[in-house]
């Protein structure tokens, strides 16, 4: 079982148990719908890439919103869409790509339009010192540098290929991974010389990685939209996070994680 | 003896257990090890194999050290000149009975096709040209064992060694193959051992026996010698006999504090004296007359034996007895009756203890 | 309550009892169900159309000759170590098949990361490899398949040494007499007497090495053609397009219960 699917099957648990909890101990009410307090557990569905900042974001949720708690859960944006689709109790759903976020408002599952709360460019990953001296696109078609990128399928790999199309540069990679994260686990590992990931991902590595920036990763911006679920065990809460995410304090917690802010 | 083929001391230790045996054996020679389970005998069989190694001592065939630990000296089992039937004859089970006899010919460097012929050879002096081709698992009990002692011979080995080989066989099939087995063994030119704990087998098949005790060689000779003069109670027991150890003063052997028993022969000095259970008459009380020997004795135990019944008695000695039916229903014999024990002097045999 | 047709009807030992019989029910329930859910969920209408899509066979074929060659090599080097570990007596023995079983709770990708951290190109291995015989094993085939072996040999070591520990040693001794060197009675005798274990070890290390995933992904990559195995497709479809994964995680299936059931007839049934 891949570690994908080991996460996949732990956040199908803890969710479960979350509403489990709800059941029996009843800390959730919707507390206090009518004067906006928001008590009880907020659970919410986030792309692998938020992880870092979401942590954040969800502790000082958790501070100005006291007696609620927030639950995340982090997997790849596909398959929580899937997840959410499939009926698994969630509150709030942020995708690090528009598609995923298609998936569940066409199946009827949103509680209003989503908005865009982020955005991620691409960037080159090489190893810290930049071994290859790797200033641009251009760079990574040179013979003998190994190059990861992600699969077409996933929102990297999609973006990578319109990134390395409008710069008209060809290269074949040595691998296609399935997600952003495998893609820097090469870097790191000096397996490959560049990835295209994103600007973000490069930034937590930076112990390991050094991120180039071109010019073409414009080309290719990625949109993170964040919507309220229409099923919602705590649609006050729920509510409560899609505004905080977009306020100051959050927006400043994504920026300082490598997001441009809308 | 010399011109002994086989010329061995096997001395294995392990724990408390300690054998000891020496054994020469000529060329076409039969021996049989003849003791009780424990005694030894199987491991004595493994250290001539190679299966296991000596402690001490040394196996020498034909002039070769095989195994001798004070120089050191190893043949491994793969090399010796050996072949083994083993008790459960161990047919390789994914091969023919023609495959299985023709291994040991091949492994010796024989081509497929001459081991194959030797193989065939040997199934026919066997018997088993007929069932050649049928695996071990369709071969009966009697069919296997020939098939086993086929593989062990087809490599002409000088020194055959023979684990029970008829213990896994039932009555019947026993007394056909014992009778086979006993041809071929007479046939083989090399040195046999072979180890049993049925005393009919030893005798029906070896030249010799060599009886093992508790590791130990206790009794040796051939067939009649060790029948007739047994040496200790498992040899007795064997050949059916009551046994007892004693010193003798002329025609007396004093066997227990208040008992001498009088005897036929005349010697002194430490003795055996032996007189079947035949000899033994029961009396209810203290018989007049010819018999000297009489003693008192208590009804251990009473059970048909053949066509009589054998009576265990406790007294100064115990003593088997065996009386018709009609004796022992006019006796009324129950545990825990007292009775007199009478044996004629004629009827014993005593012999020195020593040497 | 005899019945008369009791005579003529093989004897029965008795009813299976119900606190076997209902959790037996339950399990396989529990191992079919799911299998049932892909069948049930699978798009038939244009199933004819996904399965001949290349990119599909494609990584059907690779995947099929990785785990084959896998289990070759996990049956080339696990066979003489759980002959080791049953019929030879070593200082640290316990400690070695303790390791053995390593790969079995290892989670896959740890696993991958870890022959990358041996043969990758900073790897212990790996760079005295490109640089001696300019060998690379990440991103290529050969790396698809020492991933799979990694994961799948201790199915087929603990297996093969546990036909090794239950079959008689004493028919080795039997073959020693008749002047069979070790490797000979290996060969000729210990091969032969396990065979049905090795059979049923080298079909769990192929079934394994077929579903790996996570130490091939780590380790080779995902290239189609050359590093992209059914798994990695299926989990990759499943990305954008559930009824994609659904075809091909059945076309996985059905080959390799296909080949399972095969073999079994005609190695196993004699076992």
């Amino acid at each position: 079982m891949s570690g994908r699917a080991t996460r996949t099957v732990v956040a199908v648990l803890v969710a479960a148990l979350t509403v489990t909890g709800c059941g029996a101990g009843d800390d959730r009410a919707s507390g206090g719908a009518g004067d906006g307090r928001v008590t009880g557990a907020v659970t919410v569905f986030a792309a692998a890439s938020l992880t870092e900042s979401f942590t954040r974001i969800g502790k000082d949720f958790e501070a100005a919103n006291p007696g609620s708690t927030v639950t995340l859960n982090f997997a790849g944006s596909s398959a929580l869409a899937n997840q959410i689709n499939q009926g698994a109790p969630a509150d709030v759903f942020a995708s690090a790509a528009p598609a995923n976020m298609t998936t569940v408002t066409e199946a009827g599952n949103a509680d209003g339009a989503p908005n865009v709360f982020a955005r991620n460019q691409l960037v080159i990953a090489v190893p810290r010192g930049n071994p290859r001296q790797v200033t641009g696109l251009a760079d990574l078609s040179r013979p003998g540098v190994k190059v990861a990128l992600c699969a077409n399928q996933v929102p990297c790999g999609a973006a990578a290929r319109t990134a390395l199309d409008s710069a008209g540069v060809a290269l074949t990679p040595v691998t296609l991974e399935q997600d952003v994260k495998g893609a820097l686990a090469k870097v790191k590992l000096g397996e490959v010389d560049a990835a295209l990931v994103y600007r973000t991902d490069a930034r937590a590595a930076h112990a390991d990685v050094t991120g180039v920036e071109f010019p073409e990763s414009a080309r290719a911006v990625n949109d993170y939209p964040i919507l309220a679920l229409k099923d919602a065990p705590n649609p006050t809460g729920a509510r409560a996070f899609v505004a905080y995410v977009r306020s100051t304090p959050a927006q400043a917690v994504l920026a300082e994680a490598g997001f441009q802010t809308p | 003896m010399s011109g002994a083929l086989l010329d061995a001391r096997l001395v294995v230790e392990r724990g408390a257990f300690r054998l000891d045996v020496p054994l020469r054996v000529a060329p076409g020679e039969v021996v049989a090890l003849l003791g009780p389970n424990g005694a030894g005998k199987t491991t004595a069989l493994r250290a001539l194999a190679g299966l296991h190694p000596l402690t001490n001592g040394h196996v020498t065939l034909d002039g070769i050290d095989l195994d001798r630990p004070a120089t050191r000296g190893w043949v491994p089992t793969e090399r010796r000149s050996i072949g083994v039937v083993f008790q459960d004859y161990l047919l390789f089970p994914h091969l023919s009975a023609l495959d299985n006899v023709a291994f040991g010919p091949r492994r010796h460097g024989v081509d497929r096709r001459a081991s194959r012929a030797t193989a065939r050879e040997w199934l026919g002096r066997v018997g088993l040209s007929a069932q050649a081709h049928r695996r071990p698992r369709q071969l009966s009990g009697g069919q296997a064992q020939r098939v086993a002692l086929a593989r062990a011979l087809a490599v002409a080995p000088a020194l055959l060694l023979l684990d029970e080989p008829l213990a896994a066989l039932d009555a019947r099939t026993r007394l056909d193959t014992r009778a086979e087995l006993h041809r071929h063994l007479s046939a083989h030119p090399g040195a046999t051992v072979l180890v049993t704990h049925d005393p009919l087998d030893a005798l029906a098949l070896a030249d010799r026996l060599v009886i093992v005790e508790g590791g130990r060689v206790v009794q040796e000779g051939d067939g009649p010698s060790v029948t007739a003069r047994p040496r200790t109670d498992y040899v007795a027991r064997l050949v059916g006999l009551n046994l007892y150890r004693g010193r003798a003063e002329g025609h007396g052997v004093r066997v227990a504090p208040e008992l001498t028993l009088t005897v036929a022969d005349r010697l002194d000095g430490e003795a055996f004296v032996a007189f079947r259970p035949a000899a033994v008459a029961l009396h209810p009380t203290r018989p007049e007359g010819s018999p000297r020997n009489t003693w008192a004795g208590t009804v251990a135990g009473v059970q048909r034996h053949g066509d009589n019944v054998r009576v265990q008695l406790d007294g100064p000695i115990g003593v088997a007895a065996d009386v018709t039916p009609a004796a022992a229903a006019q006796l009324r014999l129950a545990q825990g009756q007292r009775v007199w024990v009478a044996v004629k002097a004629a009827e014993t045999h005593a012999y020195p203890a020593t040497g | 309550m005899t019945q008369v047709r009791d005579h003529t009807a093989p004897r029965r030992r008795g009813r299976v009892p119900a606190a076997l019989l209902v959790p037996a029910g339950l399990g396989l329930l529990f191992l079919v169900l799911p299998l049932a859910g892909l069948v049930i969920r699978a798009p038939w209408t244009t199933l004819p159309q996904r399965l001949t899509e290349p990119g599909a066979l494609t990584a059907l074929r690779l995947s099929v000759q990785t785990a084959t060659l896998a289990t070759v090599l996990c049956l080339l080097l696990g066979v003489p170590l759980a002959w080791m570990l049953a019929r030879v007596e070593f200082p640290g023995r316990r400690l070695v098949r303790a390791l053995v079983t390593v790969p079995l709770v290892l989670p896959p990708v740890v696993g991958g990361v870890a022959l990358l951290l041996v043969f990758g190109r900073r790897g212990l291995l790996g760079g005295w490899l490109d640089a001696t015989f300019g060998i690379t094993l990440p991103f290529t085939t050969a790396g698809v398949v020492l991933a799979e072996s990694f994961v799948a040999m201790p199915f087929l070591v603990i297996a093969v040494e546990g036909a090794l520990r239950a079959a008689d040693h004493r028919y080795e001794e039997a073959a020693a007499t008749l002047g069979a060197s070790r490797w000979t009675t290996f060969t000729h005798v210990t091969l032969p007497l396990v065979a049905p274990g090795l059979a049923a070890g080298a079909v769990l290390c192929w079934a394994r090495a077929l579903g790996e995933f996570g130490a091939t992904i780590t380790f080779a990559g995902n290239y189609p053609g050359r590093t992209q195995t059914m798994p990695l497709a299926v989990y990759l479809a499943l990305e954008t397009d559930l009824e994609s994964a659904i075809v091909l995680s059945l076309v996985l299936l059905v080959v390799s219960v296909g080949i399972l059931v095969a073999l079994r007839d005609r190695w196993m049934t004699s076992a």
